[in-house]
């Protein structure tokens, strides 16, 4: 199998995160989105490592894994702040700041 | 596919790593590491003062070993981080990033004493504990304890410590990583004001939400342009950009979405959509950080980027960066016109200076990267000054922000009218302030390299921001103050020195330039 289908499945998944971040209203579910948006380029980067015939791709996916993580721990904290203070975690009703 | 693993018996090899060159990062980083552990195991009293004796011996240590460093470094500049076998390192320590680090030093000097100040507030302008509900009546009582959340100043060492590795990234592997860390102690830092709780959490979920939308883009960018070079380093993809067999789409996506991601760290419109809420919403010593460094460090990366990986290239992303540079002048200065918060308004301002950046970054000239690193030295002095003054008019509930509660000011404090009337002439850019010199060098820079149009779009977008700045001076100097309006308070000791530090470095920048620009334009970037 060619590795270009990888390579459009990473894009699409990349795709679905972008308009999922765009288009849902909870901010966990947007922040699963950007989640999905990450994992679609470790398996660009996985298959980019495949076609180069070296392991540096799969060493970088590592590295954004442990980003993703990081991310997680600080954006999950902060979500939870705001979601006791709201009793909402819907990302309209975040709407103090305007103009 | 080939064997490359290691086969029995072989030795991993350490790649070759200059400390000398890179102590002040690591200074930066240890400090802040010492801070975690402070934190872990001091008593909640000996807190404040320790961290703040720790984070200020770091950022002055770091100083004197790039002081060290300089004083006889390599002419031309290094590359460390080497892997064996490999022609360049992950992290590059030429002029420019020599420049940037003392630049972010000293604004991260200034930005920790305003972090650190208890005068204004009790117990400083972070809340005392950040997972309080807001609303309750635990958070009001807060309010008036003493006693701050003292994971603010690891936490800013880190961002600093990040800003410091992503201008000296040589491969994008390692911008990703340092744009991470970075990012991620600013997006908790927003959300730790000790009044008005809920705009602060509201600034840090968009800044959160947002900030981790575009480093996705940034990385997708990354994953495109490894495929297309097959490496991550700017050098080589530079090289691959001059001959690759690889389809170029992977080219110019990869391009285009590493540069949105740089865009949006330095809030240049049109992605500039979170800058004027986070800087609202957040604690204003903690805006005055992420507006002066984290744009530092969102410029130098992209100077960085746009000259060693792309500059092959740079037909392909002269014109949606010109268009991009236009964009972003008009919605700063057009939008800036309409504000009634002055912390908005100074965002504006930001995003209007960002696309002035935008001018002098894509000038791949020399004059244009040494105008472009004075013009972010002048302007993060000046914007850490200016929301040093910021935090100090207060009235019952904390900053009065409001343009209309700053009417009459110079009549209760002339000094603090004069200093701020002083420092928004500099953002405008008028003449024997910083601003006019940086202004001056990066137009100058852009006419030299062809771009006429450009600069007479920018030097229009100039006229129209100097509007809102001057309504700013005539609303203090010649209205009547309000009866019940807010006070000035006398800053302490910390505060004081900081907005001195931004205004002296204003006035005397704008004044004996020559220093600054000749170290700025000492050399460019290790190829």
């Amino acid at each position: 199998m060619t590795p270009t289908y990888y390579l459009l499945l990473s894009a699409l998944l990349f795709a679905i995160g972008a308009v999922g971040v765009l288009v849902r209203r909870n901010a966990i579910v947007v922040f699963m989105c950007i989640e999905l948006m990450l994992n679609s380029v470790n398996l660009s980067l996985v298959t980019f490592a495949r076609i180069n015939g070296e392991l540096d791709g799969q060493v970088m996916a590592f590295f954004v894994m442990v980003v993703a993580a990081a991310e997680v721990v600080v954006g999950l904290a902060i979500i939870m702040a705001i979601f006791r203070a709201r009793r909402s975690a819907s990302v309209d009703d975040t709407n103090l700041l305007k103009y | 596919m080939p064997q490359q693993f290691l086969a029995q018996g072989e030795q991993l090899q350490v790649p070759a790593i200059d400390f000398a060159a890179v102590l002040p990062i690591l200074i930066v980083f240890g400090a802040a590491s010492i801070g975690v552990l402070l934190e872990a195991f001091l008593p909640k009293h000996q807190r404040w003062s320790s961290q703040i004796a720790l984070s200020l011996t770091g950022i002055v240590g770091a100083g004197i070993a790039l002081a060290a460093y300089i004083s006889d470094a390599p002419e031309g500049g290094i590359t460390t981080f080497m892997a064996q076998g490999a022609t360049t390192g992950a992290i590059a320590v030429d002029t420019p990033a020599l420049f940037l680090w003392g630049t972010l030093l000293a604004l991260g000097l200034a930005s920790l004493l305003m972090i650190g100040d208890r005068s204004l507030e009790p117990g400083g302008a972070f809340i005392s504990q950040a997972g309080l509900q807001s609303g309750g009546l635990q958070t009001r009582e807060q309010a008036n304890v003493t006693g701050m959340q003292t994971e603010i100043f690891p936490l800013t060492l880190f961002a600093l410590g990040g800003m410091m590795t992503f201008v000296a990234a040589n491969d994008l592997l390692t911008m990703f990583i340092a744009l991470e860390v970075l990012s991620l102690p600013l997006y908790l830092m927003a959300g730790l004001a000790r009044r008005r709780r809920l705009l602060s959490q509201e600034a840090a979920v968009k800044y959160f939400l947002l900030g981790a939308f575009a480093s996705a883009f940034f990385l997708y960018g990354v994953a495109l342009l490894y495929g297309y070079a097959g490496s991550v380093k700017l050098a080589e993809i530079a090289a691959a950009t001059a001959g690759s067999s690889a389809s170029d789409t992977l080219l110019y996506a990869g391009i285009g979405l590493v540069v949105v991601g740089l865009l949006f760290k330095g809030s240049v419109g049109p992605f500039h959509t979170w800058t004027p809420d986070v800087y609202q919403g957040a604690p204003t010593p903690v805006t005055g950080f992420m507006a002066a460094c984290t744009k530092v460090a969102a410029f130098g990366g992209m100077l960085r980027v746009l000259t060693v990986a792309f500059e092959p290239a740079s037909w392909e992303w002269e014109v949606p960066l010109w268009l991009i540079a236009v964009i972003s002048m008009a919605i700063g200065a057009i939008f800036g016109l309409t504000q009634r918060d002055l912390k908005r308004m100074i965002a504006y301002s930001s995003i209007a200076h960002a696309g002035f950046l935008v001018v002098g970054a894509m000038t791949l000239t020399e004059d244009g990267l040494s105008s472009t690193l004075f013009y972010l030295l002048a302007y993060g002095f000046t914007t850490i000054a200016v929301f040093g003054v910021i935090s100090l008019v207060r009235d019952a509930n904390g900053e009065a922000t409001d343009l209309s509660s700053w009417a009459g000011l110079a009549k209760r404090s002339p000094l603090v009218a004069g200093v701020f009337t002083f420092l928004l002439l500099a953002l405008a850019g008028i003449p024997l302030t910083s601003g006019f010199i940086g202004k001056f060098a990066v137009f100058s820079a852009a006419l030299a390299d062809g771009n006429a149009a450009l600069v007479v779009i920018a030097l229009v977008a100039s006229a129209v921001a100097a509007f809102f700045y001057l309504r700013v001076v005539v609303l203090m100097y010649f209205s009547e103050p309000a009866a019940e309006g807010p006070a000035v308070t006398v800053p302490g000791a910390f505060t004081t020195a900081a907005i001195t530090l931004g205004t002296a470095a204003t006035l005397v920048l704008g004044i004996v330039p020559a220093f600054a620009l000749n170290w700025a334009s000492a050399g460019g970037f290790v190829p």
